[in-house]
């Protein structure tokens, strides 16, 4: 550690106040209604698994709530048996 | 007329009992008849900071049930005259707190006293909804931490949904109270100020609660903390936070919390 940052307020208090006004955007917009990357994530494996035995452990999938855009990450791992069919 | 206050939060531990025992304590101070309820089913602890839990004979459930009537539920508090408490059961059966036998209560309570305080369970369940069910303002308790915060957003944005008044189409009057406030520590930039809370939950602020061994001392005693020591940190920013729910326009101060050398020296923390 620098001595720089040993002298250093660490003020957590910013980031504090950042995560919540990102997270509290999303939540209010979501109550009452449902949550758009929720269902999408829902319906998308709904469909896939309509199709392919999925795996649970041969998912993945990532979520990053943003103040203006989201991004929702699906990864999943279909046998080749499936793939080739 | 009188008023029907819900003190909540969503989140546990952020002082909604010590707050309706200190905020009632501070109205009958000042004259006014007041009741505190304990809407806890399961965990009743309002009767132990108010100092009557040897008290406690019958409760809100046995009034809903028609068991009890309500001033044989009521408990008047040996210190002040115009202090009145209706404790919680201890029965798990969370269930009997019915929304029609609420509703009966809170009208009964409304024509005996000026002001009845509901002290709101944590959480967002039937007990939190029933207590903020009917009142006309609410006084929502945060600590200037993360979680609080969040929890107190989305109990303000069942406020303006799920009461009565919501559902009238009329706003509920909102208050926030801000406890375990460290100014020291919110200079330095380690709590969110002030400033950061009400500018995330952008609802007028009723009062500023330091963090003060003070309120422990008081509730290890029984006794609200503006009866334990009138003239301490916490106990006057209740007194003024009282003043300003009577609607007084009383100007709003961070309160500064004395601490001693040797507390200090040894960096010692207010319990």
């Amino acid at each position: 550690m620098s001595m720089l940052k040993l002298f250093q307020r660490s003020g957590s208090a910013p980031v504090a106040r950042e995560r919540l006004q990102i997270l509290l955007a999303h939540e209010r917009k979501s109550v009452g209604r449902s949550d758009l990357l929720s269902i999408l994530r829902d319906e998308i494996l709904a469909v896939v698994a309509k199709h392919v035995a999925l795996d649970p452990d041969k998912v993945e999938i990532r979520m990053d709530r943003g103040e203006s855009v989201s991004t929702l990450e699906v990864d999943i791992e279909i046998p080749s048996k499936f793939a080739t069919a | 007329m009188s008023k029907v206050i819900v003190v909540t939060s969503g989140k546990g531990g952020v002082g909604k009992t010590t707050t309706t025992a200190a905020l009632g304590a501070a109205l009958a101070q000042a004259g006014e008849s007041v009741v505190v309820v304990d809407f806890d089913v399961g965990l009743r602890n309002l009767d132990l900071v108010m100092g009557a839990e040897r008290r406690v004979v019958f409760d809100l459930i046995n009034v809903i049930q028609g068991v009890a009537k309500l001033p044989q539920a009521l408990i008047r508090d040996k210190r002040l005259d115009t202090l009145w408490l209706l404790p919680a059961s201890q029965t798990r059966d969370k269930d009997a707190l019915t929304e029609d036998g609420v509703q009966k209560v809170i009208a009964e309570l409304r024509e005996k006293f000026d002001w009845v305080i509901c002290d709101s369970p944590a959480g967002i369940e039937r007990g939190a909804m029933l207590a903020m069910r009917h009142a006309d303002a609410a006084v929502i308790v945060t600590n200037p931490e993360v979680s609080s915060v969040r929890d107190s957003d989305r109990i303000i944005g069942m406020l303006d949904s799920k009461t009565e008044k919501a559902e009238k189409g009329e706003r509920i009057e909102k208050h926030l109270l801000i406890t375990r406030y460290d100014a020291a520590r919110a200079s330095r930039g380690e709590m969110l100020s002030i400033e950061d809370v009400l500018d995330i939950l952008s609802t007028p602020l009723l009062g500023i609660i330091p963090e003060s061994e003070e309120v422990l001392k008081a509730s290890n005693i029984g006794t609200p903390v503006t009866l334990s020591d009138r003239s301490s940190a916490p106990a006057q920013a209740y007194i003024e936070a009282a003043r300003r729910l009577q609607g007084e326009d009383v100007e709003m101060t961070i309160p500064l919390v004395r601490k001693g050398l040797l507390d200090k020296l040894f960096g010692r923390r207010a319990a």
